[in-house]
């Protein structure tokens, strides 16, 4: 049953990755977008990490996703009024494309398929386990993620107020 | 998984289902009836006795409105915006513990659909997704008050979204766990979460005022201001969506306060009145029912006491008010549940 599940998630997800590139409007591919951070919190579950489910939706599609959704709706961004790109921005985007396509490859290329265990049976993705896993062995950088969000924050702050005085 | 637990969680998903939908049809009649009441009137009264048929008249009469999409509405999204609402609406009700589990020859059966282990975190992830469904209705329809309106609805659930959070935050302190069923049982004998987090109840129940858009807050739809807010454009069962949704809605979050707040269906006393399982899970069904009805009731009194806020004063209460509190509530729940060590 689980393989089964696997198999249309996985489709849908690619179905709707790729429809995030191919749509002409804006919001349709936003909207396509959210659609496979859907899809990707289900393969989470299947891999019995409903905690890392949960903070995807609420993170991503909650919240990231709704700020995106804001500024493409104001915007009003559609084909007629985009400024075509020039070459060179064409070519630098196929060379960075390109060059994370190798790594991703080169990456999964040692990766043993035969030796995956059963994981959906794991107790790793619970919260009592991630929270002890954060709170012990990965204290140091969970700290100063912390930390780097709040530099966000202040910096984002700082550079939406109206008078900047130094 | 065996056949018969499977037969019996589509029977539990059609009940609540069936229940939650019943519950808002009658919602908008005792709706109406309050409103008469508080402004000295009569209310509904001509279809059935004493109104009881008006919910179904009034739904007859928005199938039989004319469907209409405007020309220049992107249909697709048009069409998603109101169902979108209605099923985020409906989600929510899959992890609530509607009873203590009933004995079906001899084999336990829990009252909840779903019984995960992350169920507020569920809950909060569904009242962040909510808001897709007012903001792409009101974009699709390709009308300014229509937009504005889900802006102002977006800008104000991502702002309560907040508080609310804090507050829940703050709860699970106390209780340590994220388990709905967990939480209602750790409640058991009148140890409601109300007494021991009394300024997280507040927060929480003015936040979910705003979450569903209900009168002091529902500026989204404000009519003085923006016609009729991101509905303008909708007519028929689709502007009967939108308007179905908030009373669903309503009666979610009712259930929600009652199972993290009030003790769910648990009750003083109700262990003692010697009833058999069954009859206990009855009766805990109705015991979390009355305080759904009065978490209803009370929603509607606001609504025609209280006038609308003005939308400035609407955001320094959710930032500047509400959100310190929550923090404060969170670093003093803290520290007492330190010194109780």
């Amino acid at each position: 049953m689980d393989i089964y599940i696997f198999y249309g998630l996985s489709i849908l997800m690619i179905f709707s990755s790729i429809m995030v590139l191919v749509s002409k409007k804006g919001i349709h591919s936003l909207l396509y977008l959210i659609f496979s951070f859907f899809t990707l919190a289900g393969h989470y579950v299947l891999l019995n990490a409903q905690f890392l489910a949960v903070v995807h939706i609420i993170v991503y599609a909650g919240a990231i996703m709704v700020l995106f959704l804001f500024s493409v709706m104001l915007l009003n961004l559609n084909v007629e009024s985009e400024v075509p790109k020039s070459l060179y921005a064409r070519l630098a985007a196929v060379v960075a494309s390109g060059l994370l396509l190798v790594t991703l490859i080169s990456a999964l290329k040692g990766f043993d398929i035969s030796s995956t265990k059963p994981i959906h049976l794991s107790q790793i993705g619970t919260v009592e386990n991630l929270g002890k896993i954060l709170y012990s062995d990965y204290l140091l950088p969970f700290e100063i993620a912390s930390v780097l969000f709040i530099s966000a924050m202040v910096g984002a702050v700082m550079l939406g107020r109206k008078e900047l005085n130094f | 998984m065996d056949a018969n637990f499977f037969i019996y969680k589509l029977i539990l998903i059609a009940a609540i289902l069936g229940l939650s939908l019943l519950v808002a049809m009658y919602a908008t009649l005792l709706e109406r009836k309050l409103a008469a009441f508080f402004q000295d009137r009569l209310g509904p009264n001509r279809a059935g006795k004493w109104g009881l048929l008006q919910p179904l008249a009034d739904g007859v009469k928005l199938f039989f409105k004319e469907e209409f999409i405007p020309a220049s509405a992107d249909k697709f999204l048009y069409v998603l915006g109101p169902s979108l609402s209605m099923l985020v609406a409906l989600l929510t009700s899959a992890v609530i513990p509607w009873g203590p589990s009933i004995n079906i020859g001899g084999t336990e059966y829990a009252l909840q659909v779903a019984n995960v282990n992350i169920g507020v975190l569920y809950l909060f992830a569904i009242v962040s997704i909510g808001v897709y469904g007012i903001m792409i209705g009101g974009w699709a329809s390709n009308n300014k008050y229509a937009l504005l309106g889900a802006v102002r609805a977006s800008s104000q659930m991502i702002s309560y979204e907040l508080a609310l959070g804090l507050s829940i935050v703050a709860l699970v302190m106390t209780s340590g766990s994220l388990n709905l069923s967990e939480i209602v049982n750790q409640q058991d004998g009148f140890k409601w979460n109300i007494f021991y987090q009394p300024l997280g109840f507040i927060i929480f129940l003015i936040c979910a005022f705003a979450e569903t858009n209900r009168a002091p807050f529902d500026l989204p739809e404000c009519e003085t201001e923006l016609i009729g807010g991101y509905h303008t454009e909708y007519s028929s069962m689709k502007l009967g969506f939108y308007l179905f949704a908030e009373y669903i809605n309503m009666f979610v979050s009712g259930a929600i306060i009652a199972t993290l707040f009030l003790g769910g269906y648990d009750f003083p006393g109700i262990d003692q009145l010697g009833l058999s399982q069954n009859a206990l899970a009855a009766a805990g069904f109705l015991v979390l029912f009355a305080k759904i009805s009065f978490i209803i009731f009370l929603f509607m009194w606001i609504r025609w006491t209280l006038p609308r806020f003005r939308y400035d004063q609407l955001m320094k209460l959710g930032w500047k008010k509400l959100l310190p509190l929550a923090v404060l509530n969170i670093i003093l729940t803290g520290f007492i549940s330190l010194l109780m060590q």
